[in-house]
């Protein structure tokens, strides 16, 4: 003891030294659990379905982040029966891979939203939002109603989808050039919507916030919503059981 | 004269370029910053100009500045009154969201006073605003007084504080214009991160600076805290933070990371917020206040040192214990658990350390209400250090995560640990700095010792209550083999238990209130008429950096 207590003089002396140590002490840990999560493959599993965001969809979500939609709600369901028959299937890694940032949340004042897409009517989704408590008379959530009346100003969308193809995810170079053309398609029911959905499989083309005639934040906010967790098709692993 | 020249030439050039930003800038939010920048900018070329020493540079010579004898305590002075304020701020933002629980009308239907925008102000409001400025000012005073040398880089020191203030402000404007990362505790977007990291490298300078100019041959141990912290915060900062702008020119970037990656890098950062800003910096107050209060050494010089490292290296390991049962893999989330448990010996060493140093003056915390607050602050470190690792075993968690057991834990700790005893050192520190006889009044220390821990017990209280509770209604199956309640019906449930918190808030915010008073009192040099309690006795003649001293 006392001789570990006479060489830590030699720390206790040598501010670079000390400094040096405390610097290996602290990036052990995080070299062992954080780094291999980007090499092990079964970290996230390759799962049918999983696309990146549709422009209308990824402005809709830069919006959730924006109003700190995740400080009360997760976006992450637990494999606990209660949670499953609650939510829905269990979350999945490759559900949230193309998630810059994640938003899996860590507090449940209001319930999970992992799989919130289709539960509820775009109608439903645009009166809660705008006035909760007129249709969940228990619910502690802010009105905002302020999203039907602002027109989405979600700029250039290329820079967006741009940046994150640069962070990763795999937005083809059409999607790319077509993103403002996408955004606008995917909210106009008068629209195109052909190109749209090869590119982005299972995207729901419509308009959302009940006037069809102004692009509203309302509109991205609620499609963003009616797609979360509703990319992957769950009905195969339902239970195979047969009743005797 | 060239020094002059370059500096305000320099803040010049800081402000057109803000204007040109803000002319630019790709949305409001962006521009709104620049121009808060740009304001910064002109008010330093303002008091860079107008504080120059004209006749001096006129004759050739310049003042002699400082007096080289006493320690540069200009910005310790300007963190405490910092610390007061912001602590005011961040309470009383805690308590109005607390209240709009509760009450959901006080959101007000306006963008910027929802839940979702002022709990980010909040959170950052307490621990890097209130914390922030409690750990630069009581690192600068501690790092001149445990090595007997005046702050390294003077002007540097300043720009440390000033600079922080700034990333305060952008940081806090933005939560309200909706500017956010979406990260908690990280939400600054990336031009404040990257402001954040010029003023934490220059913090790091200076610290390391004054250290290596000690007149005393040992480091401290509060030292070696601080050291930690200030490495590792820089650390933690430039990864979590790692993320591409959509344009130079506006606010919006994307992370680096995404999904799995994204969310225990997010979460090793955010637990190591805990660990390092919240733990590792307030433990090295708790090494040099607890000991100069109770005028006791420290009790154990080994212990110190064990619980030094094992403390620094096992914190890194416990984030994925905020990730249990999620989508991480399996073999990270008990690591992460292994880990915290292990985390609960060290943080116990660490307390034992600081309350065994009241041996020989125990009947202190009878007579001196500081000693009572350090010795409530070690209480709650003990009890928040404990109920964590328990919180991270796997079946614990199950039941509490997503559930207000968390947030009462996460109060216990800041309320009881980081509030008390940075209102100990703050109560330390004014009466010293001010250079007054004692503070304006000891008796009111004692009101607001009692006003907090009462207020904490309401707070852990009600949201232990609440959070079980949750945590149980909502795996509750009926004998039909049906969940019992909706979820609407768990949150109408926990209205009594958030105006229980809300009570809580009240009284922790009315101690604050008496704080500011009695130090703003103190500083104004005005002595309350009260039945004298145990006093701390100061040398201010010991109070000196040792200079060399010419030889006769």
């Amino acid at each position: 003891m006392s001789t570990l207590a006479h060489k830590h003089k030699t720390l206790e002396r040598n501010v670079s030294l000390l400094g040096l140590f405390a610097f290996l002490a602290v990036i052990v840990g995080g070299l062992v659990e954080i780094v291999p999560l980007f090499w092990v493959k079964t970290t996230v599993e390759k799962v049918e379905g999983v696309r990146p965001y549709t422009p209308l969809e990824l402005a809709g979500r830069n919006i959730y982040i924006r109003e700190g939609c995740y400080v009360c709600h997760s976006q992450m369901v637990r494999p606990f029966r209660d949670e499953v028959e609650r939510y829905g299937h269990y979350s999945l890694a490759a559900e949230s891979m193309y998630d810059h940032p994640f938003q899996w949340g860590s507090k449940r004042t209001g319930p999970d939203l992992a799989r919130v897409g289709g539960k509820y009517s775009d109608e439903w989704h645009v009166q809660h939002l705008a006035d909760p408590r007129s249709v969940v008379p228990e619910s502690i959530m802010p009105p905002y109603a302020f999203l039907k009346d602002r027109p989405l100003n979600a700029g250039d969308m290329t820079g967006h989808l741009t940046a994150l193809s640069r962070v990763g995810v795999p937005y083809s170079k059409e999607a790319i050039a077509a993103a403002n053309a996408d955004l606008l398609a995917q909210a106009d029911p008068e629209a195109d919507s052909a190109d749209l959905l090869k590119r982005y499989p299972k995207a729901q083309a419509r308009d959302y916030d009940g006037d069809p005639k102004t692009l509203t934040e309302m509109d991205a906010l609620v499609a963003y919503l009616q797609m979360l967790g509703t990319l992957v098709d769950f009905r195969a692993a339902a239970g195979q059981e047969q009743p005797r | 004269m060239e020094s002059l020249v370059m500096r305000s030439g320099g803040w010049l050039l800081a402000a057109v370029l803000a204007f040109f930003a803000l002319a630019f800038s790709a949305d409001s939010g962006f521009a709104i910053h620049m121009g808060i920048i740009m304001l910064a900018a002109l008010i330093t070329l303002w008091v860079t100009l107008r504080g120059a020493d004209y006749s001096g540079i006129a004759k050739g010579t310049l003042r002699n500045g400082a007096d080289q004898s006493r320690y540069d305590d200009d910005p310790v002075r300007w963190g405490v009154i910092a610390t007061v304020f912001w602590g005011l701020a961040g309470f009383l933002v805690g308590l109005y969201i607390a209240l709009q629980l509760a009450f959901p009308v006080l959101n007000l239907g306006l963008e910027w006073t929802t839940f979702g925008r002022l709990r980010p102000l909040h959170t950052s409001a307490v621990i890097f605003a209130f914390g922030g400025n409690a750990l630069i000012a009581t690192s600068f005073y501690i790092v001149q007084r445990t090595c007997r040398a005046r702050l390294a880089f003077p002007s540097l020191a300043r720009f440390v504080f000033w600079g922080y203030q700034l990333f305060i402000v952008l940081a806090a404007t933005g939560y309200l214009l909706g500017i956010t990362e979406g990260k908690e505790y990280a939400e600054p977007e990336w031009h404040v991160d990257l402001w954040l990291t010029v003023v934490w490298v220059s913090y790091l300078a200076v610290f390391v600076g004054t250290i290596v100019k000690r007149s005393e041959p040992h480091i401290y141990v509060a030292n070696w805290f601080f050291l930690s912290f200030i490495i590792t915060v820089a650390m933690l900062h430039l990864v979590n933070n790692l993320s591409l702008p959509v344009s130079f020119l506006g606010a919006k970037s994307y992370a680096a990371f995404a999904g799995v990656q994204d969310a225990l890098t997010q979460w090793w950062y955010g637990h190591n917020a805990v660990g390092f800003f919240l733990t590792a910096g307030f433990l090295a107050m708790m090494y040099y206040f607890v000991p100069k209060q109770a005028e006791r050494p420290i009790y154990s010089y080994r212990l110190s040192i064990i619980h030094f490292w094992s403390l620094i290296f096992l914190y890194i390991w416990a984030g994925p214990h905020h990730l249990q049962y999620t989508a991480l893999p399996d073999w990270a989330q008990t690591l992460g658990m292994v880990f915290s448990v292990m985390l609960w010996m060290p943080s116990w060493g660490g307390m034992i350390n600081g309350l065994m140093t009241l041996n020989g003056a125990w009947d202190k915390i009878r007579t001196d209400p500081i000693i009572r607050m350090m010795v409530m602050a070690l209480a709650f470190y003990g009890m928040s250090t404990f109920e964590g690792p328990m919180m991270s075993i796997k079946s614990v968690n199950s039941l509490s995560h997503y559930t207000d057991w968390t947030i009462g834990h996460v109060h216990s700790g800041a309320l009881g640990w980081n509030g008390m005893i940075t209102f100990a050192a703050l109560y330390y520190l004014t009466p010293r700095l001010w250079n007054r006889q004692r503070l304006y009044s000891l008796r009111m220390v004692n009101w607001h010792f009692w006003l907090s821990t009462v207020g904490i017990v309401l707070y852990a209280a009600s949201m232990w209550v609440a959070g079980i509770m949750q945590g149980l209604m909502w795996r509750e199956y009926g004998a039909d083999g049906y969940l019992v309640y909706s979820f609407a019906e768990v949150v109408a449930a926990m209205f009594p238990m958030y105006l229980i918190r809300a009570a809580g808030g009240v009284l922790y915010l009315s101690g604050a209130l008496v704080m500011a008073y009695n130090i703003w009192m103190t500083i104004a040099g005005h002595l309350r008429t009260e039945q004298p309690m145990t006093e701390t006795p100061y040398n201010e003649a010991a109070d000196r950096p040792l200079v060399p001293v010419a030889a006769e």
